[in-house]
């Protein structure tokens, strides 16, 4: 397994202005499979949530961890001037609390989402959908290219300090 | 496109594809991490073969390597999350040439939220949730209150309280009324409603029919607390049992204080709560869920209610039960409408199921104006105080649910506002009525 770090502060700011990443996941037939989710950023770890309801790509990390988590859409990644980025990595799924351990979460995600408050107070009209695991992304490579053009070789980034 | 998540032809996903602004290619790079590189892409939909790039030659796959490709379109909207959703997964075999990549789409899914609306996705994917819950030992809840809420249906009282309050009313214009029995009629009333509600839930769950139902409202397709796992069948049976024992107690108790005529209307009340779903009479599978509706919301529960009071029946009573009855009647059967699918495929052959949708917008526009001409009538006749035309001002309402249906009726989720103002109606013209009554008292 690779050794994870911290992002540079260029990709971590283009992660903070993201409202939509793709996450890719090796699926049992050894096939990548992507869902677009929210990231979430904490200055080490790249996190996102997903319901027990979208949990095949849960089953998927247990069995595989290694993942990426691309940032890819001008409309999903409304960053100043837009950037492109592919981070690698290994991922931890959490599942043992799934009612209340992503509501650890919930700062960083009502700064990029506020009306997750509104959402999460009428969680008894879609009680399944918030029962969340985290899935937790130790980056240990990352893919930069800074005007998004990938017609271009990406800059290659070392990761900055250790986990 | 079939769906959640469904499976997609090749070219039809391929087609689908030519909707989005970019692609996204995947694939796992030589240390088994997946890597991920969007770029512009053409799309050949005979072939079923996507073209991306250009791209830089350092970041593609290797020739003949599997690939993923997704193309996804999510707009974020500040203040509401997010709309528009869409997206497709493609698999197939990278044939790289130059900056390109094509690739032949073997394999495709897709979702776009305009065709399975989101609710309905999670509806669907509910079994997923169980397994991966069972997995890691995991149980879903709610709050204490909100599980309440929820098992009972409470908000859907208001087709209790109307009628006895109108019962209510009734007696004090007979000066009859006394706050004692009246407080005692509504909390029997509640009780054995709150039963019904919870028995209703086990046996539409037991025949299949909520399971079925995919796109339950918070109107439609009982309360969910069955098929979310948030409460056990056992729970719910006992829940029932309790309501029905003591909403049945204090009816006994009532009958004995007041009069024992009042254990026939009661013991009708409790028979037709339990016969409209359970088997074998299932009357809301026969299609007469709207009449045994009708008549437990309307002349038996304002009956009871005079009856406690005044200790004898009033044709008064009865008569003004009966637009009230009309109208709970027709919530009944416009929250029948998004259920009807669910319902069919488990033989609960209500209304909706029978009838084609003309002829239930009719039966809606019948069923409302009938309630009003028994309104006036009631005036006119000098049954009830001319007080009571004041539930006419609910008429705009009537005519906004007609609205809804006529423009929403294949559209569970779009349909719900008029399914909420079809309760309002209710509700409204109920407390119109009592106040009509009411304003009566005070000026005579």
């Amino acid at each position: 397994m690779a050794t994870p770090g911290v992002l540079p502060e260029r990709v971590a700011a283009l992660l903070d202005a993201a409202l939509v990443a793709e996450l890719t996941v090796v699926d049992g037939r050894g096939r990548p499979v992507s869902y677009p989710l929210i990231p979430l950023y904490d200055g080490r770890r790249v996190y996102m949530t997903s319901s027990a309801l979208f949990s095949k790509k849960l089953r998927h990390i247990k069995a595989n961890p290694r993942v990426s988590v691309a940032l890819t859409d001008p409309v999903g990644v409304p960053a100043t001037p837009f950037a492109r980025a592919t981070i690698q990595g290994d991922a931890t799924v959490h599942d043992g609390d799934l009612h209340s351990d992503w509501e650890r979460l919930l700062p960083l995600w009502r700064a990029k989402e506020p009306v997750i408050d509104k959402f999460v107070k009428m969680r008894f009209g879609i009680p399944l959908f918030f029962e969340r695991s985290v899935i937790e992304i130790a980056p240990t490579r990352v893919f930069y290219w800074d005007d998004a053009r990938t017609d271009r070789a990406p800059e290659v980034l070392s990761l900055v300090g250790s986990s | 496109m079939s769906p959640v998540m469904g499976r997609m032809a090749p070219a039809a996903a391929v087609e689908e594809a030519t909707r989005y602004g970019h692609a996204v290619v995947s694939f796992l790079d030589d240390a088994g991490y997946p890597f991920s590189v969007a770029g512009d892409f053409t799309a050949d939909v005979v072939s079923a073969t996507v073209e991306v790039g250009p791209i830089d030659a350092s970041v593609l796959p290797a020739d003949g390597q599997q690939v993923g490709l997704l193309f996804s379109h999510i707009r974020p909207q500040p203040g509401v999350g997010y709309d528009q959703r869409r997206y497709v997964n493609a698999w197939g075999r990278a044939a790289v040439t130059g900056d390109r990549v094509s690739v032949a789409v073997e394999a495709a899914t897709g979702w776009d939220e305009a065709d399975v609306p989101f609710f309905e996705y999670a509806e669907r994917t509910v079994p997923e949730a169980h397994r991966y819950m069972g997995e890691v030992g995991a149980r879903p809840r709610l709050s204490a209150w909100w599980t309440f809420f929820l098992t009972t249906r409470l908000p859907f009282l208001t087709a209790t309280i109307v009628p006895v309050a109108l019962g209510g009313v009734v007696a004090a214009r007979d000066d009859a009324f006394a706050w004692g029995w009246f407080l005692l009629a509504i909390l029997g009333g509640i009780l054995i409603h709150l039963g019904l509600n919870m028995a209703n839930d086990l046996f539409d769950d037991a025949s299949g029919a909520d399971a079925a139902n995919v796109t339950p409202t918070p109107f439609s397709g009982g309360s969910r607390v069955l098929q979310y796992g948030l409460v056990s069948r056992r729970a719910v049976v006992r829940a029932v049992a309790v309501c029905y024992g003591a909403g049945s107690g204090i009816g006994l108790g009532l009958a004995a204080a007041r009069g024992w005529g009042l254990l026939w209307i009661g013991a009708v009340g409790v028979a037709i709560s339990l016969a409209y779903s359970a088997p074998p009479f299932r009357l809301v599978h026969r299609g007469v869920g709207e009449v045994v509706t009708a008549l437990g919301f309307g002349p038996v529960t304002t009956l009871g209610t005079y009856y406690v009071l005044a200790g004898e029946w009033s044709g008064e009573a009865v008569y003004v039960s009966l637009p009230v009855a009309v109208l709970i009647a027709l919530v009944l059967y416009v929250n029948e409408i998004p259920d009807r699918a669910g319902d069919a495929a488990v033989g609960k052959r209500t209304l909706p199921v029978r009838w084609p949708r003309s002829r239930v917008i009719a039966g809606y526009d019948v069923g409302v104006v009938l309630a009003y001409l028994l309104i006036v009538v009631g005036v006119v006749l000098g049954v009830t105080p001319g007080w009571t035309l004041l539930a006419l001002a609910t008429v705009p309402m009537a005519l906004s649910v007609h609205r809804g249906l006529v423009a929403h009726y294949d559209k569970p989720y779009e349909l719900m506002p008029a399914m909420q103002t079809n309760i309002g109606l209710h509700l409204v013209t109920g407390l119109l009525l009592v106040a009509g009554y009411g304003i009566h008292l005070v000026v005579r």
